[in-house]
């Protein structure tokens, strides 16, 4: 009887609360669904958390569009989220193409966003906009990451292969800027076509430069075909990757020759995050059936940090977006988040992996770290 | 030296695929005067049997290479030669006497059907597939140039298998009724040529080899998806075009041109190696325009 009461009570407190709409925007259909789902999953999980949690001023409802990787279809749905005036803020994107489509229509109706994957630095800092935040890091970090490690590996002389997508380019960009500022040195540079076959004539002539690694800006497929025909043509320099390569499929591709790969991506897998226990322990007792994937934590993020932002300036889009100007070391499972004027996360967490036993390990936690395993062409 | 041997060894591996493509087009299109754009797909439909062949034969036990890769080769031609007979039976001879666009129209449709059937049904699908190497990898260094044991392999099956298909149309009775039906249709009729025999036969030759530069593919790159008919595809059947369509020689040498260009392109030219296809199917252009008969034109020669 008692409990009854109390739940009664709960729900009529609840009700007597004012209700604020947030919107999470992803891939849920199409192939980045997976990620997609996750971070849906996760932006929902935190709005549960708050509204269940005491002291909130608000009740939060989740409004999820889905995008489809498709910048048309990303267009539309920012468009959705920015005229219904009752929807107060979004979480947003986790491809760069649709988010780099979505910022001006973010910014014609003035509606804060935070970014929970999309890693394009253009994202952030293409533009002066207000509105467009960025919990996760950008391939600025990642390559910055991946030029210091490289180098203090011992390695000099790279050739580089990336796709000629704003994306290859990008990672092709900063990894030369930064690899340069380490003392590093690019013996040869090929843009190739993102759905391109054959690699043998790029990769005799970066053989005959014989470079200690080759670092790749792409994706999956091709990363496989690259790393493929490097071993038939006797080509043994390091395999140097980019987060676009970190999933099972590029190792399964691949079977024994993923070994010693390198890559790196923004953020970690969620249980080497500050509050990650806690927050994949939360995750399984709403029964979700896909998991949070590797970019859950930044949506779950991104959407606590809204929240948390709302319940000081109150649910007004000019309001949220100085409130969230303000945001600098806040305390979050991925780590301290500070805003810089760009709004982009200036300490985002960079993850190194190698692929071992076909498996991607921890660089920290790996046995090529500790020695006993090499990395090649030193 | 030995860098550019790695150079010819590359582009000849590149230009047998294309030349076993590209003559498949070409007997298509001596027998019924048609395209057939589905002609890429049905090799990528060939791989993806021949690895689910081959993930079935390991299941069961099946260790041996030379027989996993025997089976695998003859349940890939026998599959594809099926599924080209297919594709000729419901859906090109029904158009005959149909403006050949309609023809055009309805293969290239299949071949969509056929790619996005393998992306969405084959189990991960969607992304690129590992492919075993079932041929010996041990090779040898020669300073730059690394010759390796499975592509000299491959390089010279091709080249029986193409040297058997001359064979076949220039020195047996089935040949001869080929030719004939290529000449001339009504002719060959009256000959006594079963004319719906012969199409679906050259149809299922034509679609083997695919199916055999599939394999080939599969075994070269170690790695098959879903729409590597697409540009094999349009590549083949440029090669065969350049070559003067409707002649096999002209196919094969096509196909090893555009392999040629391709590698000139990547490598000899001052730009980025992403505009090698750009430049590639410039020069076809160029060359379309210059030879609108091909290289071998059908009028100095027989057609198949």
């Amino acid at each position: 009887m008692r409990i009854i009461l109390a739940a009664l009570l709960f729900s009529l407190a609840a009700q007597a609360k004012e209700t604020v709409r947030i919107a999470f925007i992803g891939p849920l259909t199409g192939g980045n669904s997976a990620v997609g789902l996750g971070g849906r999953n996760s932006a929902d999980l935190a709005v549960k958390l708050h509204n269940a949690g005491p002291g909130s001023k608000y009740q939060y409802e989740l409004v999820v569009l889905d995008d489809e990787c498709k910048p048309d279809a990303g267009v539309q749905m920012a468009t959705k989220a920015g005229s219904d005036r009752s929807i107060v803020a979004g979480v947003t994107h986790y491809c760069s193409v649709v988010a780099m489509a979505t910022v001006d229509t973010f910014h014609r109706f003035g509606l804060p966003t935070i970014v929970w994957g999309a890693v394009l630095p253009d994202i952030t800092y293409g533009h002066d906009f207000k509105e467009i935040h960025r919990v996760n890091g950008t391939m600025i970090n990642q390559n910055e990451t991946n030029a210091k490690f490289m180098a203090a590996q011992g390695y000099k002389k790279f050739a580089v292969i990336h796709d000629t997508t704003d994306y290859g380019k990008g990672h092709d960009k900063y990894f030369t800027k930064f690899i340069t500022e380490s003392g590093g040195q690019i013996v040869g540079d090929f843009g190739v076509t993102a759905d391109q076959q054959d690699f043998t004539a790029e990769l005799t002539q970066i053989k005959a430069l014989s470079p200690q690694a080759l670092y790749f800006g792409g994706l999956t497929p091709i990363g496989v075909r690259i790393r493929s025909q490097m071993d038939k043509l006797g080509l043994n320099a390091q395999f140097d990757g980019t987060s676009g390569i970190v999933n099972d499929d590029f190792i399964k591709a691949l079977g024994p020759l993923a070994e010693s790969v390198l890559a790196f991506r923004e953020g970690a897998p969620a249980e080497k995050l500050p509050g990650g226990r806690k927050f994949l322990e939360e995750y399984g007792k709403q029964g979700y059936s896909n998991p949070p994937e590797a970019y859950g934590p930044f949506a779950f993020v991104a959407a606590d940090l809204l929240m948390q932002t709302i319940e000081k300036t109150g649910p007004d889009r000019r309001k949220i977006i100085a409130g969230l100007a303000q945001v600098k070391d806040f305390d979050s499972i991925v780590g301290k988040i500070t805003f810089d004027d760009h709004g982009q996360n200036t300490v985002p967490v960079i993850t190194k992996y190698v692929a071992q036993d076909g498996k991607w390990v921890l660089w920290e936690e790996s046995e090529y770290a500790r020695g006993s395993r090499k990395l090649r062409g030193k | 030296m030995s860098i550019i041997a790695q150079y010819v060894m590359n582009g000849a591996m590149l230009g047998m695929m294309y030349a076993l493509v590209a003559v498949g087009f070409t007997l298509f299109f001596g027998v019924l005067d048609v395209i057939q754009f589905a002609h890429g797909d049905v090799l990528a439909a060939g791989a993806f049997a021949a690895l689910a062949v081959w993930l079935g034969l390991t299941r069961l036990g099946v260790a041996s290479p030379a027989l996993l890769l025997a089976l695998v080769v003859v349940a890939a031609t026998v599959a594809t030669a099926l599924l080209g007979a297919a594709v000729a039976r419901f859906l090109v001879l029904p158009l005959k006497g149909a403006p050949q666009l309609n023809v055009l129209l309805v293969t290239l449709m299949m071949g969509t059907v056929l790619r996005e059937s393998i992306r969405l049904f084959y189990p991960g699908g969607s992304q690129p597939q590992l492919f075993p190497a079932l041929l010996p990898t041990s090779s040898v260094a020669l300073g730059e140039f690394n010759l390796r044991i499975d592509n000299v392999i491959l390089l010279a099956a091709g080249t029986v298998l193409i040297a058997g298909t001359s064979l076949l149309v220039t020195r047996t009775r089935l040949g001869l009724a080929i030719r004939a039906v290529a000449q001339d249709e009504e002719t060959a009729r009256t000959m006594g040529v079963d004319f719906r025999r012969i199409v679906l036969l050259t149809f299922a030759l034509g679609s083997a080899l695919a199916a055999f530069a599939g394999v080939m593919d599969g075994l070269y790159y170690n790695e098959i998806f879903f729409g590597m008919g697409l540009l094999l595809g349009v590549i083949g059947f440029a090669a065969a075009i350049i070559g003067g369509l409707g002649n096999l020689y002209g196919a094969i040498l096509g196909g090893f041109f555009f392999a040629a260009l391709q590698t000139i392109g990547a490598v000899a030219l001052p730009f980025a190696s992403a505009y090698k296809d750009v430049f590639a199917f410039g020069v076809v252009i160029a060359l379309m325009a210059l030879r609108p008969k091909g290289l071998i034109g059908e009028r100095t020669s027989e057609r198949v």
